[in-house]
């Protein structure tokens, strides 16, 4: 059986930067993930991020990843790829697959960095072909180049809504709206704008009613919602496209920290259901960190911060870093942190993880 | 009351006023400077730094809105390809006796070429006018944003901030 001092499930954003603090305490660490290749989310971000210098704001999340992956390399981090985890065993032990064979690898702690899936919604016609994840159709046109219709209505008017919006008209797509049921925009205006002025017209308080199409989404119909979010006879309109993208909310795959016994509570702001986690991103299992999408819905940026908290409290828990010198390095990164969960669109996840927060105690410091 | 960019996507005449990212009426008339049209708290600095002159300011927390300091600002157009939002323009008022410059951040292909007639659009993508393209800026340092300036008549100066891309596709 393999060994190794700190695994860490998954090599997206989150995962990585954990991988890399604790490689430079000096510890040994394996990240286990089931794509053919590391970064998760990041190498489809074609945009440039927010926040600040030390957030890496203004450098496109594709550049991000690849240093992240320079990092990796230079620390001698360990990344199984192809191997798909399913399982967490009581004695810190991660069972995955690789190869078509069972492997095993025996960790002192372990830091799970899922991510999270993309909500769908059900209506007439949500199974046709041409009816996807907006992060589906965002992997297809920045990670394989391939377009994945002409003509496309986007549903959801988050961050993820307007950005991948956007990004399909650069790779040459046309997108004929924006549709959104609640009855304000819900990412950055700033995003919005862009694809205002790309001329996509947005449709607020609106949803879709149901696909219309044989074989092939052909046209979408869409209905106004009323002050109580009911569909208002004879506002129904019917848009040609033959590309539907939903972007609809991401919810936390936490299946292995529920595997693994940690306690969850619910927090819709979060996501859903996630697991309980104090200051360190301990769980309520000693030894099993968690960082990234699967504590709470959020974006890459908080990701990578997250992954360094998770990392740099993992290395101390492994005596790799003595208490002082963790607290300083934890401090930074919690203030970086708070830089980033501040402001209208901050607040209410900073107030959601401190909940969730308090549920777990104090959580030492 | 609904019109704001929470609303529309577009930053309103009211919200931009208000902004202190945009210019006052008597700096748009004393030559080429920076137009920052970021109206919502959100947690970025970037353009702090681009500024070789120091004329943005955000500070801490970095959910502040830009501040551009007018005085400052020498209308170099260093801060429009750093703006993760692409919400920083330039515009030239005075750019002739009849024509203003507006340099907005464009990443779409085809880039237009210098001395292109483009059809040029507003903050809704509505073709508005007819404009020159004067320069294109793609330096590596803009890593992928480049800045297109276009020359149009005076009166759309501050209504032009792209140019129509699918027209443009066509004909280009």
């Amino acid at each position: 059986m393999r060994k190794t001092q700190a695994a860490v499930i998954g090599a997206g954003p989150a995962g990585l930067a954990a991988a890399i603090e604790i490689a430079r305490a000096g510890g040994s660490v394996t990240v286990i993930d089931e794509n053919a290749k590391p970064g998760g989310q990041l190498f489809k971000q074609i945009h440039k991020f927010f926040g600040s210098r030390d957030h890496r704001a203004g450098v496109r999340g594709i550049h991000i990843g690849e240093q992240l992956l320079a990092e990796t390399r230079e620390l001698n981090v360990e990344i199984l790829l192809d191997s798909p985890v399913y399982a967490l065993f009581a004695d810190r032990t991660v069972g995955y697959i690789h190869d078509g064979k069972e492997g095993s690898l025996k960790a002192e702690k372990i830091i799970i960095a899922a991510g999270a899936a993309e909500n769908i919604l059900a209506f007439p016609g949500s199974t046709l072909p041409g009816v996807m994840g907006a992060g589906a159709a965002q992997t297809m046109i920045n990670v394989h180049r391939v377009l994945p219709g002409k003509k496309i209505l986007m549903i959801g008017s988050g961050n993820v809504g307007l950005i991948v919006s956007y990004q399909l008209m650069q790779a040459g797509a046309d997108v004929a709206a924006l549709i959104e049921a609640a009855p304000r925009i819900g990412g950055y205006g700033v995003h919005a704008a862009k694809i205002r002025r790309a001329g996509v017209p947005i449709y607020l308080s609106h949803t879709v009613k149901g696909v219309l199409g044989t074989d092939q989404v052909e046209a979408v119909e869409i209905v106004e919602l009323d002050s109580r979010w009911q569909p208002l006879a004879g506002s129904e309109k019917i848009l040609a496209v033959d590309t539907l993208c939903l972007a609809v909310g991401l919810t936390p795959l936490t299946e292995l920290a529920w595997l693994a016994g940690c306690e969850f509570a619910f927090v819709p702001g979060l996501g859903g259901h996630v697991p309980k986690h104090d200051l360190n991103m301990e769980t309520t299992v000693p030894g099993v960190f968690i960082a990234g999408d699967i504590s709470g819905v959020e974006e890459a940026s908080t990701a990578m911060e997250e992954g360094r908290l998770a990392g740099t409290a993992c290395a101390e828990a492994l005596g790799l870093l003595d208490g002082p010198k963790a607290g300083e390095l934890k401090a930074v990164i919690r203030q970086r942190l708070d830089a980033l969960r501040t402001g209208p669109f901050g607040e209410g996840r900073r107030k959601a993880k401190e909940s969730l927060i308090g549920l777990s105690g104090e959580g030492r410091s | 009351m609904n019109n704001g960019v929470k609303y529309t996507g577009i930053p309103s005449e009211e919200e931009l006023l208000a902004s202190p990212g945009v210019p006052s009426a008597e700096r748009l008339t004393q030559g080429p400077v920076a137009y920052i049209e970021c109206v919502q708290e959100i947690p970025c600095n970037p353009c702090e730094e681009a500024c070789p002159f120091g004329a943005i300011f955000v500070g801490e927390p970095i959910t502040n809105l830009p501040v551009l300091k007018g005085e400052a600002c020498t209308g170099c157009g260093a801060c429009i390809a750093k703006c993760p939002g692409l919400a920083i323009f330039k515009v030239h008022l005075n750019y002739t006796g009849t024509t203003s410059l507006v340099e907005f951040p464009y990443e779409y292909s085809p880039l237009p070429r210098k001395g292109d007639r483009v059809p040029c659009a507003d903050r809704t993508g509505d073709h508005v006018t007819d404009g020159r393209v004067v320069s294109v800026r793609n330096a590596r340092a803009n890593d992928g944003t480049a800045v297109v300036g276009v020359e149009v008549p005076k009166a759309f100066c501050l209504t032009v901030r792209t140019l129509c891309r699918k027209e443009y596709r066509r004909d280009g």
